[in-house]
């Protein structure tokens, strides 16, 4: 892997607070190593604005090594950045060439407010799985782990559902800011286990309505959210949802 | 006077005795007791829940958006249980026995076997809470083996077993939440323990989102805040992971045991350059199936795939035959280690060796698949082919990672790896029920001390996070609550919550009003060279004094030229970093004053002046087989108190895995 | 849960959007079959006949209300949802993501969809009112009398480029739409199913191309003469 070292410009969107009314503020970085990674890059230019007594720019990291869903850029027109199924901080620096102008943003939806510059509060998330994602089984009650045989495929799709980290891309990407890629992977996740099966009706029903309160838009099946996803949790679990959410409902007898 | 509080009885007794004999609350008093739980990895959201379950009043912290971040989530292997469902042999004697050994013999025994009897229920409840473990076709689990064992024990969700547990966690922490039984902070960071007529009766915490300090009440507090690997500044941490909780603990009194007992993991991906700010774990796992190897040449620059297989060393194995790759992380560490210092490493840096997984993609897993699919003599690319199907099954989220990082595709070339700072076994000293040495406060998961001894075997974080916050802490509280019941709930305005209060506050005010000129990053990169170069995979007199030495003239510079930007009553993360950084200079100190005090080496800690001819560890149980708890009395002072560890089961020996 | 949460929750008006949607896709199926009778190359007979079943059964009459109160749900339904998800995100992005995810057709719903409305009321004015109310010319067919409804298409396209353009670009609008809406319907309603969403994605596209296909050869057969 040949490397090699380049000169950017980065637009950011600048916000001091949730009230503020925000803007871009243009920043040429230099000397950037094609083997950092993008938010290295964000650290080396936040140091240089430290040294010139600017505030740097916040933005929302932890693990750094795309699992915890904290990172959260829209970077030139894409959340997350160029590459497939990917977290901004994976992304690293030999995505870009010198001379290359790259537009940061926040995650942009009504259900998820700036807090500071790249910062979004998503804490919709959380009240959304309160309205329903899990499972009710106090610690103690459980019984033997191999007590019930799961067959492999449904235990594997399960898995693949629930490898969801909670970042909200399918939201920012979504034209219709919506939450339906995420509560379909809870849903989708929890309904095909047998442990899952007793609370699978008010689950949906409960989530669905918790996501409509939230200010998430509907799906519209466009894929969008699906293609940008870092996981590549796929979009049949939206219909999977929808499945879930009307037999609950027309079967529901209250 | 340390005293653990370890039941008595035989070994396998105390922890059903423990059980039979506590004190209990009845639910009409457990409504009364409040519990402020900080953290909400897989000990924090585990033992809110639980205790949420039970009808105490819980408020929960952490410094995340959410608890679904807390850096359990990236675990990557797996989880231990002695289920036996491999029938091979396992049981929770040998779990116990397993860690007791791999931890070298410096972790508590009734703590590690309690460990060990509680695994089996951690599995059980996972599974019922929706947990996608792998299974077998016939859909029963299935298991896998991990690195200093020799049974297959280690529960996995394909590379991210420990995003799927704390989801689990977190989902059960959410759904107490919703029934109104937790309180959830979040974007919360704690900054002072208040201690009132000696009993931890709350906690002092920052809203980060606005600036503003909080008072918090608590009957009891738990700390759950994960470990310090960051004092290194490049581990395998979070960014954000701290030791600021645990820290303001242990200046209020809460001794700090064993702070040099740092894990080293083999397999992590090289630092490429200055600029890291990170580095990146590969599981261990991956040394069940990948082959560790440099070239048998030193200095030999050619592409692994041009080096032919006789001019290969394949150092753990040859080193250690019984065990070959899969020797704990300690052993592997300090081989790869030894192998660049001789000059044998690879890569622009030299400071990594090859993890190689041809000869078991085509030999293990292609010809298994032939056979299977009944193809005769297939040649070797039709088995690479059949292989890499299988692999990619097992670790295709590890193969995909290590090409989006280095841009090398691991299927083709060997990976390159080498130790990186990953966890600390040490922490807050805590008795045999999670209580820390003042009352009321409680160190759960990685920020206590208690189970891995000297060196933590794979898979077995997560076992005890969970174990800790689901099945010791809901009974282990109660001895201590129902002591609490007639306590009213102490009001925020208690003078004592006030002087903490300030105290935090004129800290942030001191921190701010600095105004110099360097950087909180630089400060802390600073930091990590020092602990890494001194107090990293070896260890010597001579440099741990001249560490202590360098780290008081940091702290000195810190607070007189650290520049901070941004003010006080807003969203300030280089300030939420200066003080994490202020506190890691602090321990810094400590861990190499503990580092100098053990002069053996033990697991992860490896004293120079102490290996055997080979250059194998040399324990020195005479003098060093105790816990070194430090006390804290004043700015560079601390005061040594020793548990002495007893073996009564199993006996100490000089670990070998040859 | 009431049937008025159930049918007003996000996933419900989905599935109202989905119901409508196939139902309307139904009806293609009947009005292209029928249409195509003027291909039958017998001066509209067939077709005139055709028209006269549809307008004069007491069932199609019936299904015709059906469908009316279709097509109205299906647009009002639409619009309301175009609003409120284009309301779900206040600020929007200065880099719009464009095609990096979707088709464009796939967010264009809503502009399809309206450009299909603007047509329906111009292809109703043209032949549903003159057919149900104001009246067509009457035409002979074996000593009975028929509305010449195929006479009426003569007159609206033949030597009338801008109509006939106007019809050709609706049915590239219903293409469009129909390549979407044809599967998305589908996944609303709950297809997870692997193969069957394949199925229904082949099938859908082969629908969403020949349909509009065969609608537009209509005008533009007529107007070029090949159909007298």
């Amino acid at each position: 892997m040949q490397h090699y070292t380049m000169n950017l410009t980065l637009k950011v969107w600048r916000q001091k607070n949730a009230s503020d009314n925000g803007h871009f503020e243009t920043y040429p970085v230099k000397d950037i190593s094609s083997e950092m990674s993008f938010l290295e890059m964000i650290d080396v230019l936040n140091e240089q604005l430290i040294k010139e007594g600017k505030e740097p720019i916040a933005f929302d990291h932890d693990c750094r090594e795309g699992i915890c869903g904290m990172c959260s850029m829209y970077i030139n027109g894409r959340p997350h950045g160029p590459w497939q199924h990917n977290t901004t901080c994976q992304l690293h620096m030999r995505a870009y060439q010198d001379g290359d102008t790259i537009v940061v943003e926040p995650w942009r939806a009504n259900a998820f407010p700036v807090i500071k510059d790249l910062m979004v509060d998503r804490s919709a998330f959380d009240r959304i799985i309160q309205a329903g994602g899990y499972i009710s089984v106090n610690t103690g009650n459980a019984v033997d782990a191999n007590a019930t045989p799961i067959e492999k495929d449904k235990a594997d799709d399960a898995f693949a559902a629930a490898a969801c980290i909670g970042c909200g891309a399918c939201v920012a990407a979504c034209k219709n800011s919506s939450a339906m890629l995420f509560v379909g992977a809870k849903v989708s996740h929890l309904a095909l286990l047998p442990q899952g099966s007793p609370e699978r009706k008010n689950r949906a029903l409960n989530m669905v309505a918790q996501m409509d309160k939230e200010g998430f838009g509907a799906c519209t099946n466009t894929g969008a959210c699906e293609a940008v996803c870092p996981k590549g949790i796929s979009i049949e679990n939206i219909a999977r949802l929808n499945r879930e959410y009307m037999m609950a409902g027309l079967s529901d007898d209250k | 006077m340390l005293d653990s509080k370890i039941p008595s009885g035989s070994l396998d007794q105390k922890w059903t005795s423990y059980k039979g004999h506590c004190k209990l609350v009845n639910p009409a008093n457990k409504r009364k007791l409040e519990v402020i739980v900080v953290g909400t990895g897989l000990a924090g959201a585990s033992a809110a829940a639980s205790l949420g379950e039970l009808g105490y009043q819980v408020k929960a912290f952490c410094f995340q958006d959410s608890p679904r971040r807390a850096h359990s989530i990236a675990a990557q292997g797996g989880i231990n249980a002695a289920k036996n469902y491999q029938n091979d042999g396992d049981s929770v004697y040998r779990l116990f026995y397993d860690t007791i050994k791999g931890g070298d013999y410096r972790a508590r025994e009734a703590n590690v076997h309690r460990l060990a009897e509680v695994s089996v229920n951690i599995i059980d409840q996972c599974v019922a809470q929706g947990v996608p473990f792998a299974r077998e076709y016939g859909g029963l689990l299935n298991n896998r083996s991990f690195g200093g064992t020799q049974v297959k024990r280690t529960f996995y969700a394909a590379g991210q077993t420990g995003q799927q547990l704390l989801i689990g966690a977190y989902q059960a922490l959410e759904r107490q939440v919703a029934l109104g039984k937790v309180t959830m902070y979040t974007r919360h960071e704690m900054l002072d323990v208040v201690v009132i007529d000696g009993k931890a009766r709350g906690i002092i915490c920052r809203n980060l989102v606005t600036g503003e300090l909080e008072r918090h009440f608590g009957h009891a507090v738990l700390l759950c805040t994960g470990g310090y690997g960051n004092v290194f500044y490049l581990s395998t941490n979070a960014m954000g992971s701290n030791v600021t909780a645990a820290w303001k603990a242990h200046k209020k009194g809460a001794y700090f045991a064993n702070p040099c007992f740092t894990q080293i993991h083999p397999t992590c991906i090289p630092v490429s350059g200055d600029h890291q700010s990170k580095l990146t774990l590969m599981s261990e796992s991956l040394r069940n199936d990948g082959r560790i190897w440099v070239p048998a040449k030193a200095g030999d620059k050619r592409p692994a795939n041009d080096i032919p297989e006789e001019e290969r060393d394949y150092f753990l194995e040859r080193r250690y035959p019984a065990f070959g790759n899969l020797v704990p992380r300690d052993v592997a560490s300090r081989a790869a280690k030894e192998r660049c210092d001789a000059g044998y490493g690879v890569g622009t840096t030299g400071q990594a060796v090859y993890l190689d997984f041809k000869y078991n993609l085509i030999n293990k897993y292609g010809k298994a698949e032939a056979n299977k699919q009944g193809i005769q003599h297939p040649d070797t690319e039709t088995l690479i082919r059949l292989g890499k199907e299988v692999v990619k099954e097992e670790y295709g989220n590890l193969f995909d990672m290590y090409e989006k990082i280095t841009g090398e595709n691991p299927y083709e070339v060997p990976m390159r790896i080498y130790p990186a700072v990953h966890y600390t076994m040490g922490g807050l000293w805590v008795d045999y029920e999670l209580m820390t040495s003042v009352k009321g406060l409680y160190a759960l998961g990685e920020a206590n001390f208690s189970d891995h001894g000297a060196n933590r075997l794979g898979a077995s974080a997560l076992m005890q996070g969970l174990a800790d916050g689901y099945f010791v802490i809901p009974y282990t509280i109660g001895n201590y609550l129902a002591d609490e019941i007639a306590t009213k709930p102490i009001s925020t305005d208690h003078p004592a919550f006030v002087e903490a209060e300030q105290q935090a506050a004129d800290r942030i005010q001191k921190l701010m009003s600095i105004n110099g000129t360097k950087t909180v990053e630089s400060f802390h990169k600073r930091l990590g060279k020092i602990m890494w170069d001194e107090c990293g995979m070896a260890r010597s007199e001579k440099g741990l004094t001249k560490a202590i030495e360098e780290i008081r003239q940091l702290k000195k510079e810190f607070w007189s030229d650290v520049k901070i930007p941004g003010s006080i009553n807003e969203m300030n993360p280089e300030l939420d970093k200066a003080g994490r950084v202020a506190d890691f200079i602090e321990l810094g100190e400590l861990m190499c004053i503990d580092a100098l005090d053990r002069n053996e080496s033990c697991g992860g800690h490896f004293r120079e002046e102490s290996q055997t001819e080979e250059g194998e560890a040399l324990r020195n149980d005479q003098q060093y087989a105790y816990v070194a708890a430090w006390a804290y009395q004043s700015e560079n002072n601390w005061q040594l108190n020793k548990e002495p560890l007893t073996f009564d089961v199993a006996k100490p020996s000089q670990r070998s895995y040859k | 849960m009431k049937w008025s949460e159930l049918f007003t929750s996000s996933v419900g008006k989905k599935w109202i959007m989905g119901l409508t949607g196939i139902f309307l896709i139904l009806f293609l199926i009947v009005h292209v079959g029928l249409n195509a009778c003027i291909f039958a190359m017998d001066g509209g007979v067939m077709f005139n006949k055709a028209a006269h079943f549809m307008g004069s059964n007491a069932v199609p009459r019936i299904l015709e209300i059906g469908l009316f109160a279709g097509i109205i749900l299906h647009i009002v339904q639409g619009w309301l949802l175009e609003l409120s998800n284009r309301s779900a995100r206040k600020k929007g992005y200065a880099v719009p993501m464009g095609n990096k995810g979707s088709k464009w057709y796939s967010r264009s719903m809503g502009l399809l969809g309206t450009l299909l409305f603007l047509f329906l009321v111009m292809h109703i004015a043209h032949f549903w009112v003159p057919s149900r109310i104001t009246g067509l010319d009457p035409v002979m067919i074996d000593g009975k009398e028929y509305h010449n409804l195929f006479g009426e298409m003569l007159q609206v396209f033949q030597g009338n480029l801008v109509v006939v353009i106007l019809y050709v670009l609706g049915c590239f609008a219903l293409a469009w739409h129909l390549l979407h809406g044809f599967q998305s319907a589908f996944r609303t309603l709950g297809l997870t199913n692997g193969r069957y969403i394949a199925l229904v994605e082949s099938v859908g596209i082969l629908f969403s191309v020949l349909v509009p296909l065969v609608f537009a050869l209509m005008p533009v057969s007529m107007y070029l003469g090949w159909i007298k």
